[in-house]
């Protein structure tokens, strides 16, 4: 039985699709056989970020209508074996998502599958409450920004009050907060809210910082996930954050103002 | 002729000819406690003579309850007794048959025992005493109150041992208590309860309000509690903030 993870925000634009796409890769690089689902119906992204935009067929609608199998809506990832992509409609509205439907499908999904990662849109309407009612665990996405923060708080309190497991009287869905574009040296001028600041306000525990990084962007055109891109520091918070979802506690890094080296300094690096 | 008679009785016909009020009257009671008439005679004249503005057409109820047992004395001779001295008997209180089959020979009203106060009452279950206030227990809420959230502690206390986020509101009929930084509104008393109050390890307040009377965070924020452990109460029309 799989565990069924949702990204999610409140807020949009704060990197839950990159974030989707990092964490599934991530996982399904550590041996768990992971599907990604794009809830974001009429604004496919995910597709995009994971590079197999071109190889669409059937998308998640098609399914809940039944004009297609599961089997032949999930789209192979090109480079690792046990990735799974199940793709957002373009062309319909999020209204064309029903709670019986996504419920149907997501079940069938978690029988062959370690991770089902559920890309939430935007908002807190149909589509985030669809994405996020049948969730086991939120990581919820948050840009150390005010309004993001707020946005991420009426987000967690969704997340205890509107899912499944809340109106089952289960266990609470785990609650994880993921700090990205986070930028040191802005928080050091004051311009930023730092990790502690974002942690206080939402009181809950941060599972990866993720820094500002050109090298989120690049990736994203070119249809790799950043976390694939070793060298990069925001891959290796994504790869942090991931050990840590999987339960191993390791320090967070990328929090401290990188002093220059001299011949950086020098060469103007 | 059936038909005036149905309209005579139509209250709105015509004006009305009396109204029915009740009344509680203090009337003077005789209890007789012998059935000898020559000792109440001489008793009586005693007594007339003692206070003869008292005696001078006296309204009185006759009471024959008290008297000890044995013959009933001749109804209409009493009542003649009683008129030779100036009283005037209306009624007579009594609940033995014979009695009342006398009193009815004489066309004589008779109030039933339950109307004489001072009749010592068979143990009868004493009136519920007014019931205590109920105690209601407060609301207790252990995790976060996040923002848009909104929860009502109805008749109660409202007590948060989390942080209560910005947009989040809490109402409470009773006090509110939170126990980690308070950055969301708070309203106690909301029913009207000027002595409810606030109680809040850390202010932060977009809005406090108690018995409808409130202040924003733009008026809060210049409070030296602002910030840190402060208690909030009404005295008369004006909010006290104070540190705790």
């Amino acid at each position: 039985m799989a565990k069924i993870l949702v990204v999610t925000s409140g807020k949009g634009g704060v990197g839950k699709t990159t974030t989707s796409a990092a964490l599934g890769t991530g996982l399904a690089l550590r041996g768990h056989k992971t599907v990604l689902v794009d809830f974001d119906v009429g604004l496919r992204n995910l597709d995009l970020i994971m590079g197999c935009e071109r190889r669409v067929v059937y998308d998640f609608v098609n399914v809940i209508n039944g004009d297609a199998t599961l089997n032949q809506a999930l789209i192979k990832d090109k480079r690792l074996e046990n990735l799974y992509i199940l793709a957002a409609s373009q062309t319909r509205d999020k209204d064309a998502l029903t709670q019986e439907g996504v419920e149907k499908v997501i079940a069938e999904l978690a029988e062959d599958f370690d991770y089902v990662i559920c890309d939430s849109p935007a908002g807190i309407e149909k589509g985030a409450h669809l994405a996020m009612y049948l969730a086991d665990e939120a990581i919820v996405v948050t840009n150390p920004e005010v309004s993001s923060v707020r946005d991420s708080d009426r987000m967690l309190g969704l997340l205890s009050s509107k899912s499944k497991r809340a109106e089952e009287g289960r266990e609470p869905i785990v609650e994880h907060l993921l700090l990205t574009r986070y930028s040191p040296e802005r928080v050091e001028t004051g311009e930023m809210l730092s990790v502690e600041d974002v942690e206080e306000i939402l009181s809950i525990k941060m599972i990866g910082v993720i820094p500002e990084s050109q090298a989120v962007l690049k990736a994203s055109n070119q249809g790799i996930p950043v976390i694939l891109d070793e060298e990069s520091d925001a891959g290796q918070a994504y790869s942090d954050a991931v050990e840590r979802l999987l339960g191993k506690d390791i320090p967070h890094r990328f929090l401290e103002v990188q002093k220059k080296g001299f011949l950086k300094r020098m060469f103007g690096g | 002729m059936e038909q005036t008679d149905l309209l005579e009785q139509e209250p709105e016909q015509q004006a009305p000819a009396f109204q029915l009020k009740g009344s509680m009257l203090t009337l003077t009671t005789l209890e007789l406690l012998s059935n000898d008439l020559a000792a109440l005679d001489s008793q009586l004249a005693e007594k007339a003579a003692q206070a003869p503005d008292f005696f001078r057409d006296a309204p009185l109820i006759l009471a024959l309850d008290k008297r000890q047992p044995g013959d009933l004395p001749d109804l209409a001779e009493l009542l003649t007794l009683c008129r030779n001295h100036g009283l005037r008997p209306l009624a007579i209180r009594s609940e033995q048959e014979e009695e009342l089959a006398a009193a009815a020979a004489i066309d004589l009203p008779v109030l039933p025992l339950s109307l004489a106060r001072d009749r010592n009452l068979p143990a009868q279950p004493q009136p519920a005493a007014p019931k205590e206030p109920e105690l209601l227990p407060a609301r207790i809420i252990n995790s976060p109150v996040r923002s848009g959230q909104q929860i009502y502690a109805k008749n109660a206390d409202l007590i948060v041992t989390a942080s209560v986020s910005a947009g989040a509101e809490l109402l409470a009929d009773g006090h509110i208590h939170v126990y980690g930084a308070m950055r969301g509104r708070a309203l106690a008393g909301i029913n009207g309860n000027t002595q409810a109050r606030i109680f809040c390890q850390q202010l932060g307040a977009e809005l406090v309000s108690i018995a409808g009377q409130y202040k924003i965070a733009e008026d809060l924020r210049r409070i030296p509690a602002w910030g840190n452990a402060a208690q909030i109460y009404l005295d008369g029309e004006q909010m006290h903030i104070i540190a705790l």
